[in-house]
C-alpha cells in the first residue's frame, strides 16, 4: 500500500474512532440530562424523599454531601496547605521530604474503598466516633489530601525562583518569604487544587458507605457525631437496593444530573478563578 | 514586639513541619490499621467462636482441613475413606437435624435434655460428624472435637473458594476474587488503550485547535464525574444493552464490568498519552519529515516509540484505576464470586466484594477481617503498579493527580 | 538550468514579514552558503526547498520555489518525494533513539524498502560517505545517543544520504560541535559535493570560505548579495556584506 493511501486510511480510521469515543463519552452525559432535567424541580432539590422514596426531594442528600464537602475540605485543605508548603519551602532535600512526597504519591494512587476500610477501623471503632459526619469527614480529607499537597507544592515550585531570592535577599523569614511574596503568586493553581477536590469529595461514594452514609434518614444532622445521607449513596441506594428500582428510576436521574452538575460547576468556577486571579498575578 | 515576632514566627514553621509530618505518616496508618485488622484472620481458625465440630471418639481420621469439612457439609465428600478414615458412609448431623432422629418438639426442650441427646447421638453413630452450639456442649463428651488449623496466608491467597456464610466452617478464598478483580481490568484495559491512543493521536496530530479548545475540557469534566454516576449508566443502558445482545437471562457481567471500566479509563489514557506523544522534540519529528515521510509514517515510527513510555504509564494508571474501582463495578458485574470463566458470566471483584459484603458482615467476625484482608491484597496491587509508574516516569503521576 | 532557484520569494509568519522579495538561483554540484546575523531569514529561506516551513501553520508565502526547475509549492506536489529528493542536516545532531543501523535505515523503510540485502548495502556506502563507518562498523546495533556529539552528526548526514537526494540542505551543521568533528564535517561537504547540491547555512566565516562556491548575504529577511565565494569575501559591491564578512557586526 502506498504510504499517502495507508495516512489516509490510518487519519480516516483515528478520526471515526475519535468520533466514536466523544460521542460515547458524551451520549453518557447527554442520557443522564435528558432523563434527569424532567425531574430536576425546585421541589426535587428542597423537598424530603417520599412514598419509598419514590417521589418528593433529595434535600437531606444534598444536605448531607454539603456537610461532608465543608468538614473534609476544613481539615484537609489547611492541613494540605501547610504541608505542601514545607515540602516545597521547608523541608530539606533529605530523607524526609523524599518519603513525604512518595507518601503522598502512593495515597493519591490508592482505591477510594481502602480509605473506607481505614476510616472505618480509624475513626468509626478505634476512635468511637461511629457512623458520622465527623468520621465521614476525616477520611474524605486523607483521600483527597495528596490533590491540594501536589498543587500547592507545584504551584509554589512553579513561581519564579528569583522572587523567592529578592524576598530572602531583604531580609525576609521563611515564611514571611512564602506569606508575603510566594503564595499571591502561586493563588490561582491552589485554589484550583482545592476546587478540583471540592468535586471529588462531592462524588466519592466508596469511602462514605461504612463511615456515614445513611440509608435512609429525613432530617437535618445535628452534631458533628450524626449520620446523614449524601448524594452519591443516595444514587446508590436508589438504583440498586431500593424497594422498587423502576419506581426510583427517576429520582435516580435527578440525582445522577445533579452530581454531574456539581462537577461541572466547580470546572468551570476553575476556569473562571483562573482568568480572574490571573490578570492580577501575571509575574510568572 | 520583636520578642513576639520571633515566637509567632517559630510557632508556625512549627505547625508546618507538624503538617508535613502528618501527612507523610497518613499512609503508614492506613497500612498499620489495614494490616493489623487483617492479620486477626490468620490468627484463629476460621469457623465461629460459639460453635463447635464433633466426631465419634471411634473415629480416627486427623483433624481435616476447613476446605474438606465444607466439602463434608456439601456432600462432595461422602466416604470417611476419603480423610484416611475407615471405609464408612459419613453421616452428618446439624441442630436441626435432631428433628429426624427425635420428635418435632426436641429441638426447643431444655438444654440439658439437649446435650444428653447430642451425646447419645455421637455415642450411637460411629460415622457421624456433626456441629453445635458450644453451650449445648455435653458434661462427658461422647464424641471428639476437632480442631480447625488457622487459615494461612497463602492458602487464603491460593484458596480458589469464597464462602463467607458457610456453615459451620468459612471459607476465605481470595483467588476468585483476584483473578476476577484482573480479569476485568485488564479487559478494560484492552478495550480503552487502541480507543484512548487513537483519540491521543487525533488530538495531538490531526484535530484543528479549535477541536481541541473544546475536547479537552470535556475530557476533563469526563474524568470528574463521579463513578457512581457511570455506575447507574452502566445499570440503566449496558446491562440491558448486553443481556438483550446476547440472550442472556441477566445482563449483568464481566463483559459490562470491562466495558464501563474501559468507558472510565479513557480520559486517563487520553490525557497522558496524548501528553507524551506531543513531547516529542520537534527536532525528531523534522528529521523524519526531512527524509520524505508521511504524517503518519512519523507518527508511527518515530512519536508513538517515543511517548511509548508515557503510552504504558496511561495504561498502567487506567489499569490501577479500574482495579480500584468499587460502586460502578458493584453495579454491573453480577457480583458471583467465583473463579470467571467468560466475558458474559458474572464475576466479583475485590472492591465490590469489600463494598457488599462489609453491609452484611457482623462486626468483630472474621468475615469482616477477611474484607481487610482483600483490602490488603489490593493496596499492594495499586501500590506496585503506581510504584513502578513512578518509577518509570515520575513527572507523568504528578501531573495527573492535578 | 539551474538546481534550485527562488523566484520573488515573500514569506510571512503571521503578521511578520521573515523574507523580502528574494530571487536566487543554485546550479547543480556547488556548494553555496547563507551567511548573515542571526535571525535574518537563513534557515527560513533553507527550509523553503524541502517545504520543512509548511510545518507551521501561520505561514504565508508568495513567489516561486523551483527544485530542477519544477514548482514544488504547486498544488499537485508530492511534499514526500520532494523531501526524499531533497535531504537535509539540522543544527543539532538529532539521531532517533534507535540504533545505528536503523537510524540510517529509515528513510529506506518509509519509502517502501524490504530487500534486506539493498538496505545493507546501502546502509553500509552511506555510514562510509558520512565517513562514519570506520568507527561504527564494529556494531551497528549500538544505540545511535551512545555516539558521540560529532558522529552523530555524521551520522544524520548518513542517514539523509541513505534515501540518495541530490540536494543537501545544511542547517548550521557544524554549530554545536567541536573543532576537529566539525573540520571533519567541512572536509566531507567538501568531497559530498561531487554528487550532490549543497546548501548551507553557517556563522562561521572561515568555514563559508572554505567550502562553498558561492555565498548568499541575507539581512533582516532581505537578500543583500549573491556572488562568488572568492569576491563576497575580498571585494562584495556593498558596505553592509564588506562589514559582516569581516566582523565589524554581528
Ligand atoms: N515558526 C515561526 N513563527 C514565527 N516566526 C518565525 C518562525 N520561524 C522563524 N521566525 C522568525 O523569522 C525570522 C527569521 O528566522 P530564521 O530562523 O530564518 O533566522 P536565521 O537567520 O536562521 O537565524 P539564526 O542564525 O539565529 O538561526 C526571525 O525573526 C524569526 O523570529
Ligand atoms: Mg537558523
Amino acid at each position: 500500500m502506498s504510504k499517502k493511501l495507508m495516512q489516509a486510511v490510518m487519519f480516516t480510521l483515528f478520526r471515526l474512532l475519535s468520533l466514536m469515543v466523544v460521542c460515547i463519552l458524551f451520549s453518557i452525559v447527554g442520557f443522564i440530562a435528558y432523563r434527569g432535567l424532567a425531574v430536576l424541580r425546585p421541589q426535587f432539590i428542597t423537598g424530603l424523599p417520599e412514598n419509598g422514596m419514590t417521589e418528593g426531594g433529595i434535600f437531606p442528600a444534598i444536605v448531607g454531601t454539603l456537610c461532608l464537602m465543608t468538614g473534609s475540605l476544613l481539615i484537609a485543605f489547611p492541613v494540605g496547605l501547610l504541608s505542601g508548603i514545607y515540602v516545597s519551602e521547608f523541608a530539606p532535600d533529605n530523607r524526609l521530604k523524599r518519603f513525604i512526597q512518595i507518601m503522598t504519591n502512593s495515597l493519591a494512587g490508592t482505591p477510594s474503598i481502602i480509605f473506607g476500610l481505614f476510616g472505618m477501623a480509624l475513626f468509626v471503632n478505634q476512635l468511637g466516633f461511629g457512623d458520622s459526619i465527623l468520621a465521614g469527614s476525616l477520611t474524605l480529607a486523607i483521600l483527597v489530601l495528596p490533590v491540594i499537597i501536589r498543587s500547592t507544592e507545584e504551584s509554589l515550585n512553579a513561581v519564579n525562583p528569583a522572587i523567592r531570592q529578592a524576598s530572602y535577599a531583604l531580609g525576609a523569614t521563611r515564611w514571611q518569604t512564602v506569606y508575603r511574596a510566594l503564595l499571591p503568586l502561586a493563588l490561582p493553581d491552589i485554589l484550583s487544587g482545592l476546587l478540583v477536590s471540592f468535586s471529588r469529595v462531592s462524588g466519592e461514594t466508596a469511602p462514605i458507605l461504612f463511615t456515614v452514609a445513611a440509608y435512609y434518614l429525613p432530617r437535618m444532622p445535628s452534631s458533628v457525631y450524626d449520620q446523614v445521607m449524601a448524594l452519591p449513596y443516595h444514587l446508590y441506594v436508589l438504583s440498586t437496593s431500593g424497594t422498587d428500582p423502576e419506581a426510583t428510576r427517576s429520582m435516580a436521574y435527578g440525582t445522577a444530573l445533579l452530581l454531574i452538575l456539581i462537577v461541572l460547576f466547580f470546572n468551570v468556577l476553575t476556569v473562571l478563578v483562573r482568568r480572574l486571579l490571573s490578570k492580577y498575578v501575571n509575574i510568572k | 514586639m520583636k520578642k513576639l515576632f520571633n515566637i509567632s514566627n517559630t510557632l508556625i514553621t512549627l505547625l508546618i513541619k507538624l503538617c508535613g509530618l502528618i501527612s507523610g505518616i497518613s499512609v503508614l496508618l492506613i497500612i498499620i490499621f489495614l494490616f493489623s485488622e487483617a492479620s486477626g484472620l490468620f490468627n484463629k481458625p476460621s469457623i465461629d467462636q460459639e460453635t463447635v465440630i464433633a466426631i465419634s471418639k471411634k473415629n480416627t481420621i486427623n483433624d481435616p482441613e476447613a476446605i474438606q469439612i465444607k466439602q463434608i457439609f456439601n456432600r462432595e465428600i461422602r466416604n470417611w475413606s476419603a480423610l484416611g478414615g475407615k471405609p464408612d458412609s459419613i453421616l452428618l448431623f446439624r441442630l436441626d437435624d435432631l428433628i429426624l432422629y427425635y420428635p418435632a418438639d426436641a429441638v426447643t426442650e431444655v438444654p440439658d435434655t439437649m446435650r444428653a441427646r447430642i451425646n447419645r447421638l455421637f455415642a450411637q453413630h460411629d460415622n457421624l460428624i456433626g456441629y453445635f452450639p458450644a453451650s449445648l456442649m455435653p458434661h462427658e463428651f461422647s464424641g471428639r472435637v476437632l480442631r480447625i488449623p488457622n487459615l494461612n496466608v497463602m492458602d487464603f491467597i491460593r484458596g480458589r473458594e469464597w464462602i463467607p456464610d458457610a456453615r459451620p466452617v468459612n471459607i476465605y478464598g481470595a483467588l476468585p476474587l483476584i483473578t476476577g478483580t484482573l480479569w476485568v481490568s485488564l479487559l478494560a484495559i484492552l478495550i480503552a488503550l487502541p480507543l484512548g491512543l487513537a483519540v491521543a493521536i487525533y488530538m495531538v496530530e490531526i484535530a484543528g485547535r479549535n477541536i481541541n479548545r473544546i475536547l479537552r475540557p470535556a475530557i476533563t469534566l469526563l474524568s470528574g464525574i463521579p463513578s457512581i454516576v457511570y455506575g447507574f449508566f452502566g445499570l440503566v443502558v449496558i446491562v440491558p444493552f448486553i443481556q438483550d445482545q446476547f440472550g442472556l437471562p441477566a445482563g449483568e457481567s464481566a463483559l459490562a464490568g470491562a466495558i464501563l471500566l474501559a468507558i472510565m479509563a479513557l480520559p486517563t489514557i487520553i490525557s497522558i498519552s496524548e501528553q507524551a506523544i506531543r513531547n516529542t522534540p520537534q527536532s525528531m519529528k523534522e528529521a523524519s519529515y526531512a527524509l520524505g515521510a508521511s504524517k503518519w509514517q512519523t507518527i508511527h515510527k518515530v512519536m508513538i516509540p517515543f511517548a511509548s513510555r508515557g503510552i504504558i504509564a496511561s495504561a498502567l494508571l487506567g489499569l490501577a484505576r479500574a482495579i480500584g474501582e468499587t460502586m460502578a463495578v458493584l453495579m454491573v458485574t453480577g457480583n458471583a464470586a467465583v473463579m470467571p470463566s467468560g466475558f458474559l458470566e458474572p464475576v466479583r471483584t475485590i472492591p465490590a466484594a469489600i463494598a457488599a459484603e462489609m453491609g452484611e458482615s457482623t462486626q468483630d467476625g472474621l468475615h469482616v477481617k477477611a474484607l481487610f484482608a482483600l483490602g490488603c491484597i489490593l493496596f499492594v496491587i495499586t501500590l506496585l503498579i503506581n510504584l513502578s509508574v513512578e518509577y518509570m516516569q515520575p513527572r507523568t503521576k504528578k501531573r495527573m493527580m492535578l | 538550468m539551474s538546481k534550485l532557484e527562488a523566484r520573488d520569494v515573500n514569506l510571512f509568519f503571521g503578521a511578520h514579514q521573515a523574507l523580502k522579495n528574494i530571487s536566487l538561483q543554485m546550479e547543480k554540484h556547488t556548494v553555496t552558503a547563507l551567511i548573515g546575523p542571526s535571525g535574518c531569514g537563513k534557515s527560513t529561506f533553507l527550509r523553503l526547498f524541502n517545504r520543512m516551513n509548511d510545518l507551521h501553520n501561520d505561514m504565508r508565502l508568495s513567489g516561486t520555489i523551483l527544485v530542477d526547475n519544477k514548482n514544488i509549492y504547486q498544488r499537485s506536489a508530492d511534499v514526500d518525494a520532494l523531501r526524499k529528493k531533497v535531504g537535509m542536516v539540522f543544527q543539532k545532531p538529532n539521531p532517533f533513539p534507535k540504533s545505528i543501523f536503523e537510524n540510517v535505515a529509515y528513510g529506506l523503510r518509509i519509502n517502501g524498502v524490504r530487500n534486506k540485502n539493498y538496505i545493507e548495502e546501502r546502509v553500509t556506502r552511506s555510514l562510509q560517505q558520512a565517513s562514519l563507518w570506520d568507527d561504527v562498523k564494529d556494531n551497528l546495533n549500538r544505540p545511535a545517543l551512545q555516539l558521540s556529539y560529532g558522529q552523530q552528526q555524521r551520522l544524520c548526514i548518513a542517514r539523509a544520504l541513505a534515501v540518495e537526494p541530490s540536494v543537501l540542505l545544511m542547517d548550521e551543521p557544524t554549530s554545536a560541535l567541536d573543532p576537529a568533528s566539525a573540520s571533519t564535517i567541512e572536509e566531507l561537504i567538501y568531497e559530498l559535493k561531487i554528487k550532490y547540491t549543497i546548501v548551507v547555512v553557517t556563522h562561521n566565516m572561515q568555514q563559508a570560505a572554505r567550502v562553498s562556491d558561492r555565498t548568499a548575504f541575507f539581512y533582516l529577511g532581505e537578500l543583500v548579495e549573491y556572488d562568488e565565494t572568492k569576491i563576497i569575501f575580498t571585494h562584495p559591491t556593498h558596505q553592509r556584506t564588506q562589514n559582516y564578512v569581516t566582523g565589524r557586526f554581528g
